[in-house]
């Protein structure tokens, strides 16, 4: 099966500025990915040239299996876009804004009365369908963006920055949405906040300057942070000496070194080889040796590590 | 063809959601009056008919209009709706068609309320209501050709300011183009059959048949091209610079 987005070989350049250098990516039925990076570094410039408003210098988009250059009117029709910011006519109402998006998209009769009461629904829109929209709040202004996007049910969802701004539990509640869709469609959601990939994408692109510079889950990337599964102990420093050489002494770990040194406590870190997972190993090899640690757990390392470690374009250099 | 009625319905309300669309009927159908009644002398003619009404027509949509133009293209802009509209499916031409399409029935309904003008006309008098017809179809179609103008101009910049002075400007090349103050400035280094086509270019001698009820083809074929070139031109400019 072919995927339901096909992103070919895709370049854009502003002046002199490569913004997308040769993008190639697919996204099946089902996968949500989340498409992460610094401010500038070539998101918001993909997915504009995914949903077609921006014509790539070279390279091809399809949706669906319609070519977004040639075929443009038809992949449209299969693609539900939230533009950064999810902008609106702030003069509508609510539903008068979906109305029309409805009318445009040549939705009528039952069909678009079902369409609309189902967008507002999933989005939890009812309470202000009645408002106009420049007196809504962010979080509905941004939801009905949302309900915009998913009001033809399409089969492939581009969100930019769906979350942006939102509080705590409105965040939660597109985050559900967005589950909620996951199965039959093919979403791509765009956000610089990684903790939304851990709660929602089955994949993450990093991209960086223009190129995909990491493409895998969420786990799998954190598995690239060299602290990935290490083991904290914090223990009293009597026995510091003697599980240092202790752990050491063990085959998974790849080495053993002391966080901090304090007049009473002291943290060790065991550091695994290749990422593996030590902690049972670890905890034997304390009871062997009658210590007893005050504090013991294992670290995962986050998201934020992995992208502070692989991105550069904000900073100017690794310093990870 | 749908979406083309779903979006200049969505624009021609956008006109009424906002003061601007009352505060533009209002001083249209007030000046129109004092033009036709103080300065054309509509009284003192003691004739009964709609001339001295219809005459000033081109110097009121000289301003009017840009202002009723400016806002198609540049809120769009400033606002980013424009890619939430280019990624729905509907083509660059459909949506320029249908925002012109919203502002031109604007202006259409600012004509229909000047009737008041007409009643009176055929109180007073006897007139040709024919030629009064006439005259208003022109108006109308002259008023597309200042409108054309202005959402092309409108479509070059997210500042509405910016696209009502440069239309305006644009707008008045075009209505003074017969006349010497455009025609000197080209006299003398531009070939005659240049200078020829630039003076007729004049909105002004193009409508002067239309005000007196005379319906010329070559007139309604200058208009309706001019209409159709400055649409192609906005089309053209919203291409290239949709993303800006």
């Amino acid at each position: 099966m072919t995927g339901l987005i096909v992103l070919d070989h895709l370049v854009k350049r502003f002046g002199d500025l490569v913004a997308v250098d040769d993008v190639s990516l697919t996204v099946e039925k089902g996968e949500v990915l989340g498409f992460l990076g610094p401010n500038g570094a070539g998101k918001s410039t993909t997915m504009k040239m995914a949903s077609g408003f921006l014509e790539p210098d070279s390279g091809s988009i399809q949706i669906c299996g319609c070519d977004v250059a040639t075929e443009a009117r038809a992949a449209k029709q299969h693609l539900g876009y939230m533009p950064e910011g999810a902008p609106a006519y702030g003069e509508m109402t609510a539903r008068g804004f979906l109305s029309f998006v409805a009318d445009v998209r040549g939705l009528s009769g039952a069909a678009r009365n079902t369409a609309l009461d189902g967008a507002i629904e999933r989005t939890g829109l009812q309470p202000v369908v009645h408002q106009t929209i420049d007196t809504l709040s962010k979080g509905f202004k941004r939801r009905v963006g949302l309900a915009q996007a998913i009001l033809h049910d399409p089969d492939v969802l581009i969100l930019d920055e769906p979350t942006d701004g939102l509080d705590p539990n409105q965040k939660y509640q597109v985050r559900k949405l967005i589950d909620d869709m996951a199965k039959e469609k093919a979403i791509v959601v765009s956000t610089h906040i990684l903790e939304e990939v851990d709660a929602v994408c089955s994949r993450a692109v990093i991209i960086d300057r223009g190129k995909i510079v990491a493409d895998s889950t969420a786990e799998q990337l954190k598995l690239k942070l060299p602290n990935h599964n290490a083991v904290a102990i914090r223990l009293s420093n009597g026995d510091l000496a003697k599980t240092k050489k202790a752990l050491d002494g063990l085959d998974a770990v790849d080495k053993v070194e002391t966080v901090s040194e304090g007049d009473t406590v002291s943290q060790l870190r065991a550091i695994p080889l290749n990422g593996k997972s030590i902690a049972g190993d670890v905890a034997q090899c304390l009871t062997t040796n009658a210590v007893h640690p005050e504090e013991l757990y294992v670290e995962h390392g986050s998201l934020d590590d992995v992208f502070r470690q692989i991105t550069t374009s904000d900073t100017g250099g690794a310093d990870a | 063809m749908r979406s083309i009625l779903a979006i200049a319905k969505r624009e021609l309300r956008a006109y009424f959601g906002t003061p601007i669309a009352y505060v533009f009927l209002a001083i249209f159908v007030a000046l129109t009056g004092v033009f036709a009644f103080f300065i054309g002398g509509f009284f003192d003619r003691g004739e009964a008919d709609l001339r001295p009404f219809f005459e000033y027509h081109p110097w009121l949509y000289l301003l009017l209009v840009p202002a009723i133009a400016m806002r198609l293209w540049s809120e769009e802009r400033r606002s980013g709706t424009i890619e939430l509209l280019m990624t729905l499916p509907v083509s660059i031409s459909e949506v320029v068609i249908a925002k012109f399409l919203a502002g031109w029935a604007f202006l259409g309904i600012a004509l229909v309320l000047t009737f008041p003008m007409w009643i009176s006309v055929n109180i007073l008098g006897d007139p040709d209501n024919g030629i009064i017809v006439t005259s208003y179809l022109g108006s109308f179609l002259m008023a597309g050709a200042f409108l054309a103008i202005g959402s092309a101009v409108s479509a070059l910049t997210r500042n509405q300011v910016i696209a009502f002075v440069v239309s305006a400007s644009v707008c008045f090349l075009f209505v003074m183009s017969g006349t010497d103050i455009v025609l000197n400035v080209f006299r003398g280094w531009l070939p005659e059959f240049l200078l020829s086509a630039i003076s007729s270019m004049s909105f002004l001698t193009h409508f002067e048949g239309v005000s007196r009820g005379v319906i010329d083809l070559r007139d309604i074929v200058f208009y309706v091209s001019l209409i159709c070139f400055w649409l192609f031109v906005n089309a053209v400019v919203i291409n290239l610079k949709k993303a800006e």
